[in-house]
């Protein structure tokens, strides 16, 4: 990490009521590099994210984008970082008022004016590039399977070829076969055009190869934070038993009623 | 005393609906004003709101102006003042029946729709997903509707007026043998410009009022299906009850001196 952080988190946290989900992140991200965020389920990996994009306003602490503090920051400062960031939802988050192709295609019409003629054809490469046929441009994304969705889903997030791309899960909801191919495109993404990325996931192998980082969350903070070539090697305990998803260990897993 | 804890947070909390709802009607108006504008949607929700509304607004105002004529002919005729009929029917049907009865039927089909619709791209994370791709939804969600609203709820009441007052011409004429060309001429004697104005202005508050409160319920709903069922039911519940309460105050502004 030699220039400035693309992505800077410092100390955040966020509650909802009282209950406590993210208690002091602290989270770097180079330009140009791929960090995977790993975690057990509802640990607030959604959340951070989405505290990131300013979705969610962070209780406390610091999130610097660009070098500008997104905590309390001006809408039009926002619309400026968000327009240079693309986000594919856990939930995929289709328009269902839209068809496919003008789901993929609304941040070029909408965002960077482009023609409906142009971003159409923008629309099918990406479309293509997720593995999915020009027959389903016109349907509704109501009647396409989850896996499909989610590949809309980030067909839409990279069709503006943003700076910083954030994926919700990427890969869940796909056979492994599908699953790879996305993984290459989210490699192709981050590597070749040298957009930063933050990934969700919970499959370790997908983390493998998309991520230069890995950072583990765990009770609201980042417990574990290296290389991936160093998962391997690493002493954590924690990091240990979810990499190799062992029951016993020293993660509370909430699940002494069983 | 145990009984005023309760009474004193539901005024609370009133006043706290109160303030968000203010709060979001002036930012509404805010980004009315303010660029960018999408024509193409303000186009799609007129048609949605105006036009799709039409056969609904107009079986009511018809009904309307039916039972008018017949109930005032019945009631007048002990006085022997059969012949105001025409008046009351084109007055009545101009500065109250046609604005409240189009407003109310209209919260029911459009307010209802507007909060499911918004409700559910709020729980499915589509609003979210607008922001990020540099969309603002008050933009281009909430501003459509409610302009579309305030424009053509105008056009959609006169348009009932004048199918309320063929129903009572029909009714008139057909059934209490009025003579045809004095009911038309009874109904346009006495009419008065500002009656039909006020009638107009009345209809675009309720328009503003029904777009208003469907985005801010849909805007606001939580917690998946269940969330924006209720929604949509607070959404006509409260359109429908500010549509009576602005009714009064703005007949007051136009009628008393
Ligand atoms: N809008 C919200 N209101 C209240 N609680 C929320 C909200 N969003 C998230 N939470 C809570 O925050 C916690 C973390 O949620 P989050 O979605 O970030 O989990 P996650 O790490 O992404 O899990 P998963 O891997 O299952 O997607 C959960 O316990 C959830 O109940
Ligand atoms: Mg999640």
């Amino acid at each position: 990490m030699t220039d400035n952080p693309k992505i800077s988190l410092r100390d955040v946290h966020k509650s909802f009521g009282p209950k406590k989900v993210l208690q002091g992140i602290d989270l770097d991200v180079a330009p140009g590099e791929s960090v995977a965020i790993i975690g057990g389920s509802g640990t607030g990996k959604s959340v951070t994210l989405k505290c990131i994009l300013g979705l969610l306003d962070a209780d406390q602490g610091s999130i610097l984008v660009n070098g500008e503090q997104m905590v309390g920051a001006s809408r039009s400062l926002r619309e400026t970082v968000l327009s240079k960031t693309g986000m594919l939802f856990q939930s995929a988050a289709l328009f269902d008022s839209m068809n496919v192709w003008e789901n993929i295609a609304f941040g070029l019409i909408e965002g960077k004016n482009i023609s409906r003629r142009a971003a159409r054809d923008i629309a099918m490469e990406r479309l293509a590039d997720v593995g999915l046929g020009p027959e389903i441009a016109m349907l509704s994304p109501a009647t396409l399977s989850g896996g499909m969705q989610k590949r809309v889903g980030l067909a839409r997030a990279i069709a503006t070829k943003p700076e910083i791309l954030f994926f919700d899960e990427p890969t869940t909801g796909l056979d492994p076969i599908m699953g790879d191919i996305i993984n290459d495109l989210i490699v192709k993404c981050t590597r070749d055009l040298g957009a930063s990325a933050i990934t969700i996931t919970h499959d370790m192998a997908s983390a493998r190869k998309i991520a230069d980082r890995i950072a583990m969350i765990y009770q609201g903070r980042i417990i574990w934070n290296g290389a991936v070539s160093e998962i391997d090697s690493a002493d954590n305990p924690f990091l240990r038993q979810f990499v190799a998803g062992d029951i016993e260990g020293p993660l509370d897993l909430d699940l002494k009623h069983l | 005393m145990p009984i005023f804890a309760p009474v004193g947070r539901m005024f609370l909390a009133f006043f706290a609906v109160v303030g968000r709802v203010t709060v979001f009607a002036v930012k509404t108006v805010g980004h009315c004003v303010t660029p960018r504008f999408y024509f193409r949607l303000i186009f799609k929700q007129m048609c949605e709101i105006g036009y799709f509304s039409l056969p609904v607004v107009a079986m009511t105002t018809l009904f309307a102006g039916m039972v008018l004529a017949l109930q005032s002919y019945s009631g007048f005729s002990r006085f022997s003042a059969e012949s105001a009929v025409a008046t009351v029917v084109v007055i009545s049907m101009t500065r109250e029946l046609g604005p409240v009865l189009a407003g109310l039927m209209v919260a029911g089909r459009v307010g209802a729709a507007i909060a499911a619709e918004i409700g559910t791209m709020r729980v499915t994370e589509q609003i979210d997903a607008l922001v990020t791709l540099s969309t603002n939804p008050f933009k281009y969600l909430v501003v459509p509707r409610v302009l579309a609203g305030l424009l053509t709820l105008p056009l959609l009441v006169f348009i009932g007026d004048i199918i309320g007052v063929l129903g009572g011409y029909i009714v008139g004429v057909h059934k209490l043998d009025f003579n045809s060309g004095s009911y038309i001429k009874n109904t346009f004697e006495y009419l008065e410009v500002l009656d039909v104005v006020s009638g107009l202005v009345k209809a675009s508050v309720f328009g503003f009022i029904i777009t208003l409160m469907g985005c801010y319920h849909g805007y606001h709903s939580k917690g998946g299906a269940h969330g924006v069922g209720q929604a949509t039911t607070n959404a006509v519940v409260s359109s429908s009850i500010l549509i009576l309460i602005s009714n009064y105050v703005v007949t007051e502004l136009f009628f008393t001196r």
